[in-house]
């Protein structure tokens, strides 16, 4: 029996967690202007958005590893403010991850505020509720499964992504060696022991978080949104 | 007094609907007319849901819509009675009614949380979810969730279309005591007559997009023009009088119409005193020259010839009577005219069948 390496499973958890935390400050409005919006604009921010579906991973990894290069715009002037590089470092990977994550967490959240519609929001402003307020105090919660779908999708994409962190993270033990870069590195030296822990406990989790995805929107007694 | 002015437009592929009018600020208004005529379409410009409307609302001198620039719904304070009653199915009842209360706390108002769920009868409800209410109750919700955001104008959109004759029933004497009790001018979207000449005080006729009659209830559907909003058949008066009398074993109603003439109709369930208004259709009232003997209706009214209109290239014709101080409208054949040689200033007797009043009858005042 080998011990897990415990410290690229909570290296994932975090850079999970903080891109999931990070969508949801970042997607909700933009998800929400996609609902409401009739701009023309529309289509291309949509395609935009749904660009991380189609693309393979090292295409999306290859041009950020190009953008982060301390020779770069980007790259160079994040050199100049934090003395880091955002290559090869937890910090890039983490804005890696929330373009890669992006249409995980609005897709749901755009189909769950589409759902709710124009009707409820009218009657809370002929309630005297601002729009501001009317999101808060009823699209939200109407939108409740979204938001659950959303961020149980977002949480487990990134978990799983192993192309775009290998091209923008490297492989570094603590910054950016993730749980799918260990697995991979463990068949490389052909220690299939130690990859079929990880690749059991990944098995496991993604498991139960779907379980309990479905199971929770069988129970909720919310109408609107994803159903 | 007009309390809102409208002078409005709004263009749609093939229909465009232009309304100049000055609503009252008080009592109810019915915005009348046959579906598609832009009746509900006013309504949601009022409230400011329709953002292509182009023109000018005024509130007062609060202005609402300016060109194309309007004020948010939000801000207007109309309250607004949805058919389909949008009640938020993710909070209960008191849930509901605790947000519109909520949000016009600091507002003067003349009544309170426990007035409205008095009036409406919701303290049993409380505890319910929203969707598990029957249509009747989440009406009723919906309209004290509306008055509990202390509006300046309650706006209502066919609150009983999606009713049956029985659940109507129940909830109109709710509607008709709005105004009054609560001091809220309501603009009251419908196409069916019936609640207009129950629950309004004013008609404002809409036709294709336009206003075509406007004016008191009794006038307006009086007026003949009107009759292609309400249709020919269906013409008629609307008579006002006090209950005098109840026959409980006959299940009989009498109704005092004032000038000692008096109605024998249908049990209405009110007490004595209570003021109530019938809609008599002119095809339901007959005429006699004399009062006649040996027949089953019960309502003849000694009454006077006004008016007398033809209609060209048809049987009939309609005749205008003064009843006291009412009137009332008889659709008859052009050839009973002739051998009864009806003409204007001639004292005739009215006969209408018990059985032509309207089901449900309500109290005014």
């Amino acid at each position: 029996m080998v011990a897990p390496d415990l410290g690229p499973l909570w290296l994932t958890a975090q850079l999970a967690g903080m891109t999931t935390l990070l969508l949801l400050l970042l997607g909700t409005p933009l998800a929400w202007w996609l609902a409401q919006t009739r701009a023309r604009i529309k289509p291309v921010v949509e395609a935009v958005t749904a660009l991380p579906l189609v693309l393979p991973p090292t295409v999306l990894g290859f041009y950020m590893l190009v953008l982060f290069s301390p020779t770069a715009a980007l790259g160079g002037l994040w050199l100049k403010v934090t003395g880091t590089t955002l290559t090869f470092s937890f910090v890039g990977l983490v804005v890696a991850s929330v373009l890669y994550s992006l249409p995980f967490m609005v897709q749901p959240l755009q189909s769950a505020f589409e759902a709710v519609g124009r009707g409820p929001l009218e009657a809370a402003a002929s309630l005297r509720a601002g729009p501001l307020d009317a999101f808060f105090s009823v699209a939200s919660p109407l939108a409740l499964r979204g938001y659950l779908t959303a961020v149980v999708l977002t949480f487990a994409h990134t978990v799983g992504e192993f192309g775009v962190v290998l091209m923008v993270g490297g492989n570094i033990p603590g910054q950016t060696r993730v749980v799918s870069i260990q697995i991979y590195e463990h068949v490389e030296t052909i220690d299939y022991a130690a990859a079929h822990m990880l690749a059991a406990i990944l098995l496991l989790f993604s498991f139960v978080v779907l379980l309990a995805v479905y199971v929770l929107n069988r129970r909720f007694p919310i109408h609107a949104g994803v159903r | 007094m007009t309390a809102l002015s409208v002078d409005i437009r709004v263009d749609f592929p093939g229909f465009a609907l232009e309304v100049v009018h000055g609503f009252e600020g008080q009592g109810l208004t019915a915005l009348f007319g046959p579906s598609g005529c832009g009746k509900s379409t006013l309504l949601r410009v009022i409230a400011g849901f329709e953002t292509s409307a182009r023109g000018r609302l005024a509130y007062g001198d609060e202005v609402w819509l300016n060109g194309r620039r309007g004020l948010a719904p939000h801000r207007r304070g109309v309250g607004y009675v949805f058919q389909d009653t949008r009640l938020f199915p993710h909070l209960s009842v008191r849930g509901n009614l605790d947000y519109a209360d909520k949000r016009a706390a600091d507002l003067p108002a003349r009544y309170g949380f426990d007035d409205v769920v008095k009036a409406l009868d919701l303290g049993p409800l409380f505890g319910r979810g929203a969707t598990t209410l029957s249509g009747g109750e989440r009406q009723r919700v919906a309209m004290g969730r509306a008055l509990l955001s202390r509006p300046r104008l309650l706006l209502m959109d066919e609150p009983l279309a999606a009713l049956d004759t029985r659940r109507k029933g129940e909830i109109l004497p709710y509607i008709a005591r709005l105004p009054g009790v609560f001091g809220v001018p309501v603009i009251y979207v419908t196409h069916a007559i019936e609640e207009v000449t129950q629950l309004a005080d004013r008609i404002v006729a809409l036709e294709a997009g336009r206003v075509v009659a406007a004016g008191g209830v009794a006038e307006t559907l009086e007026r003949l023009d009107l009759a292609g909003v309400q249709g020919r058949f269906e013409a008629g008066a609307v008579l006002a009088g006090y209950v005098v009398a109840q026959d409980v074993d006959m299940h009989l109603t009498r109704v005092d119409l004032g000038g000692g003439l008096a109605l024998e109709v249908p049990e209405i369930r009110l007490p004595v005193g209570e003021a109530v208004r019938l809609r008599v259709r002119a095809r339901d009232v007959a005429l006699a020259l004399a009062r006649p003997a040996g027949v089953s209706i019960r309502n003849m009214l000694e009454a006077e010839v006004l008016r007398v209109e033809v209609e060209a290239e048809t049987a009939y014709a309609e005749v205008l009577l003064a009843l006291g101080g009412q009137h009332l409208r008889a659709r008859v054949t052009r050839a009973a005219l002739r051998d009864l040689e009806v003409v204007p200033g001639q004292k005739l007797v009215a006969m209408i069948k018990a059985a032509a009043f309207d089901r449900q009858a309500l109290p005014r005042g």
